[in-house]
């Protein structure tokens, strides 16, 4: 773990479950495996406390634990998993693709399963239905079949899925380390047991409770009933899932920004007819035919036949290889190279940061370096067409910057400096990793900003709370406008101006750190996948 | 080799002029002190994306930060007992315990060693005060004595009752910030608002150095 990744997960962990857990979960990540007891011995806080992160951190899935090194006798040895960390500062996206894909009820189901780590259907349904009939206007309420039907939808699309099973002792728990992804199949699949048992019980209830119009009466009456049936099966976000989806979104608007709308609903239609068949981590979907992808393509982009086979050529041609055709049965077999496709996203993400923070030429001197690989000072001056000296102060500026590498190569064994090539090079991979650790630290600046912000005004926000919590209550007894304006007045007007700039700022901070955790995902994923194809 | 270093001795491989300095010209020195914290800028940043998902995203993202204060797994250390006892002990017994979880885990699912005792939540804190109505109906000629500690008892948990249903009530609705006001009136059971009243830790821990006017 680098120190910025470190730095990043004790921010996101002091943010969303406080300093206790921030500071066990940081010193497990520095320590790499630690028992229970060494743990507490070293932060040096009480056992209890200890204890308790650690069971949010496992209720959450950032901590796993296990077998130590003594074997199953021995004490419990537990690790956190940082990617998971990670995964914290992207659950508004999560959220809100959920919110598109199923509605309300998917976005809701989300949020509350994400909020507490794992959940049983049973509970999600209650809580979600319950939130639901909340919001709704006086008399109406919220069906249960309704949220199990977009409950049941989520795990057929794979979005949501089974915790792996846990043995009831503590250091025997072998099944809780096995990998996810092979035993995942076990994971997806929801017994028609568990959703009729759920169904049933919630019609019961809600038959019973027809004739009470009180909505406390009829949350005590619920949880007086006893579990549900699914007691031990709990479900969780299925986050490489959620991730797929978003390269294919990304492929998606990558595609009609060069091209045009249509091929860009031609590439969606053949990634959505390839979602279940390709495994997570292939470089090529499946090989699909035109004859296939014609009829798969809904009828409202009125695309004909004849023009399908001309975007699919376009699409192959393209430089950009999003699309490549393996044969020619069935009107010519095409396939999206999802690889091929995350690497020149990442180039492309790379490109722009150098445009943005150098400049347009040595943007250029950049794509040429990545395009030619290796090249002289003197060829880079020719290529690129810019003067000798700022060329040179380009490439040097770049090179200080660790964006542009040297390569010497020595005619003789010795590497006099007369007698060497040097020639500058890029490398895409080790450059990505170098943008997605300066992207951990940006994130890490723009929360302490964050905190710092919040912390300077304290004061100011505590006071305005105050005083709208004394007009949200005035206003409910009844008051009179004048009373309402006195309190308003309370605060006076440089001070509305201090927190009006004030929520700027966190806005734009918000905002600015959900838009650099898009720039981590697409890095990410393309160094996941050169791993994944080692 | 040292053959060949009397022919062609200063070619390099790639022209002088181009590295910016002459021969026997001294290298440019060399900066001694760290590059600066907030190195200038030389072009502006691109403005943030705007639209409809931004803002929706940026909105769930304030709320879940909310929200997630207010969730038993946000876990905050029990105040240390300081050597003065206050009066304001007795009325503040609803604060974390470090030795209670407030939550309930599936303990099936983690280690034994982390089993730790769970906070009684809202309904076995109902019962007993059901049952214990009718007893003190019952003993009308019970001691005095009893019927002042099941007073005593009922109180604490009425308040523990009372803080854990807003506790359920904040879990549930989207918080908003009538809890602040609900939660000072409704801890405990007296007329005054718990943020009003002063412990009086503060008193005479100002340094009275500076003090130019006399004290009334």
């Amino acid at each position: 773990m680098t120190a910025q990744e470190v730095r990043l997960c004790g921010l996101l962990l002091q943010e969303h479950f406080g300093n206790v857990v921030e500071k066990v979960g940081t010193h497990l990540i520095r320590s790499g495996v630690l028992t229970l007891r060494a743990l507490a011995h070293e932060t040096k806080l009480p056992l209890d406390l200890v204890k308790k992160s650690l069971c949010v951190l496992v209720q959450h899935g950032m901590c796993t634990f296990g077998a130590g090194r003594r074997g199953p006798a021995g004490p419990v040895e537990y690790r956190i998993n940082c990617e998971r960390v990670f995964h914290m500062l992207r659950y508004p996206r999560y959220i809100y693709t959920a919110k598109s894909l199923y509605g309300d009820t998917g976005e809701l189901i989300v949020e509350e399963i994400l909020q507490r780590g794992q959940m049983t259907m049973s509970s999600t349904v209650k809580t979600v239905a319950d939130r639901l009939t909340h919001n709704m206007p006086e008399g109406q309420s919220m069906d249960y079949s309704e949220v199990v039907s977009a409950f049941s939808q989520l795990v057929e699309t794979h979005f949501l899925q089974r915790c792996p099973l846990a043995s009831a002792g503590s250091s025997s728990s072998g099944a809780v380390d096995t990998p996810l992804p092979v035993a995942t199949q076990n994971f997806l699949v929801i017994n028609s047991y568990d959703i009729y048992s759920t169904l049933s019980q919630g019609k019961r209830r809600r038959s019973s409770e027809d004739g009470e119009a009180d909505q406390c009466a009829a949350k005590k009456a619920r949880t007086d009933d006893s579990e549900c049936g699914d007691d031990r099966i709990y479900w969780q976000v299925n986050f490489q899932r959620f991730h797929l989806h978003f390269r294919d979104q990304a492929i998606i608007s990558a595609v009609s920004c060069k091209l045009d709308q249509s091929s860009s609903e031609i590439v969606r239609t053949m990634l959505r007819m390839s979602e279940v068949t390709t495994p997570a981590h292939a470089a090529f979907t499946q090989a699909l035919s035109a004859n296939e992808i014609f009829r798969a393509l809904l009828s409202s982009y009125n695309i004909a036949r004849p023009i399908l086979d001309q975007y699919l050529s376009l699409l192959v041609d393209d430089p950009m290889e999003f699309v490549g055709k393996t044969g020619d049965s069935g009107g010519g077999m095409y396939v999206v190279n999802l690889h091929r496709a995350l690497a020149n996203l990442a180039r492309a993400t790379l490109e722009s940061v150098v445009q943005e923070r150098f400049g347009s030429r040595s943007a250029r001197i950049f794509r040429l370096l990545l395009r030619k690989r290796h090249l002289e000072q003197k060829q880079v001056e020719d290529f690129a067409m810019i003067p000798a000296k700022e060329a040179k102060d380009m490439l040097y500026k770049l090179l200080s910057e660790n964006l542009v590498q040297l390569q010497e190569i020595p005619k003789t064994p010795d590497y006099a400096p007369s007698r060497t090539f040097y020639l500058y090079t890029v490398n895409q991979l080790p450059t990505a990793r170098l943008l997605l650790q300066h992207s951990y630290k940006t994130v890490g600046n723009l929360m302490e900003r964050r905190l710092y912000e919040t912390k300077e005004n304290k004061r100011l926000l505590e006071k305005s709370q105050r005083i709208e919590a004394i007009l949200a209550s005035l206003q409910a007894t009844g008051a009179e406008a004048a009373q309402l304006t006195e309190v308003e007045e309370m605060i006076t007007v440089p001070e509305r101006q201090q927190l009006e700039s004030l929520r700027h700022h966190i806005n734009k901070l918000d905002s600015s750190e959900n838009q650099v955790d898009e720039t981590i995902f697409l890095l990410k994923s393309y160094i996941n996948s050169t791993q994944a194809s080692r | 080799m040292a053959g060949s270093r009397g022919r062609g001795r200063s070619q390099f491989s790639f022209s002088v002029d181009a590295l910016g300095f002459g021969r026997g010209d001294s290298l440019p020195s060399s900066a001694h002190t760290p590059s600066p914290l907030f190195p200038p800028m030389q072009f502006r940043p691109v403005p943030l994306h705007t639209g409809e998902e931004v803002d929706y995203m940026l909105a769930l993202k304030q709320e879940l930060r909310a929200s997630s204060k207010n969730l038993p797994f946000h876990i905050k250390a029990a105040r240390t007992k300081t050597d003065v006892a206050h009066y304001s002990d007795k009325y503040q017994n609803g604060e974390t315990k470090n030795n209670c979880i407030e939550w309930s885990p599936d303990w099936s699912r983690m280690p034994k060693e982390l089993c730790i005792k769970v906070r009684k939540p809202r309904k076995t804190g109902a019962k007993p005060q059901l049952t214990r109505k009718p007893k003190v109906a019952a003993g009308k000629e019970e001691v005095l004595q009893k019927l002042e500690t099941l007073e005593k008892r009922e109180e604490e948990q009425h308040s523990e009752e009372e803080e854990d249903e807003e506790k359920k009530k904040q879990n549930e609705e989207e918080p908003d910030a009538d809890e602040d006001y609900d939660e000072e009136d409704l801890e405990d059971e007296t007329d005054y608002i718990m943020s009003y009243f002063d412990n009086g830790e503060d008193f005479g821990a100002d340094s009275d150095d500076n003090m130019d006017e006399a004290v009334y």
